[in-house]
């Protein structure tokens, strides 16, 4: 499934981190994606989202992901 | 530098604000460029709209100008703002 293959890249990439996966259509392509991690704690949005992206760099690549939709939370 | 990322850069460095896009907006082809418009449209800014589907390259020269995977792409005066999600946030 393509939501877990997103849900473990985001699990390694944020330990210890609070992460959804829903496939908003069923169709395994369109994504809405939270993730709350310490590690955004201090970030601007546009760093934080640059977290995420850089950790699905490859399901992108591939085209398994046709959209996202992106939420971060710090934990602060 | 190739003369296409030369006038997407000059775009994003003159005009207050950039939406780069699928589609226009009297036609918009993507669910999160639609978001990002309404989204810049409710803030009342005039936008400068570009539409990266006519030629691939637009995207590929976008993107690594940015460092940003995604279409749309938001810049303010030069400066990358984020995607649809961020600038809904901002809003």
């Amino acid at each position: 499934m393509a939501a877990d293959r997103l849900r473990n890249l985001l699990e390694q990439a944020f330990p210890a981190s609070e992460v959804e996966v829903e496939d908003r259509t069923g169709g395994g392509d369109h994504f809405q994606i939270t993730v709350s991690s310490a590690r955004f704690d201090g970030l601007s949005l546009l760093e934080q989202h640059r977290l995420v992206n850089e950790a699905l760099a490859a399901p992108f690549a591939d085209g398994t992901i046709h959209e996202l939709r992106i939420k971060t939370k710090g934990t602060q | 530098m190739s003369e296409l990322r030369e006038q997407i850069e000059n775009v994003i460095a003159s005009e207050d604000v950039t939406l780069f896009m699928k589609g226009t907006p009297q036609f918009v082809m993507c669910g999160n460029s639609s978001r990002a418009l309404e989204a810049l449209r409710h803030a009342g800014a005039p936008v400068t709209t570009v539409d990266v589907l006519p030629d691939t390259r637009i995207r590929q020269e976008l993107s690594a100008i940015s460092s940003w995977p995604t279409i749309p792409q938001v810049f303010v005066r030069g400066e990358l703002i984020g995607g649809a999600d961020i600038v809904e946030e901002l809003g």
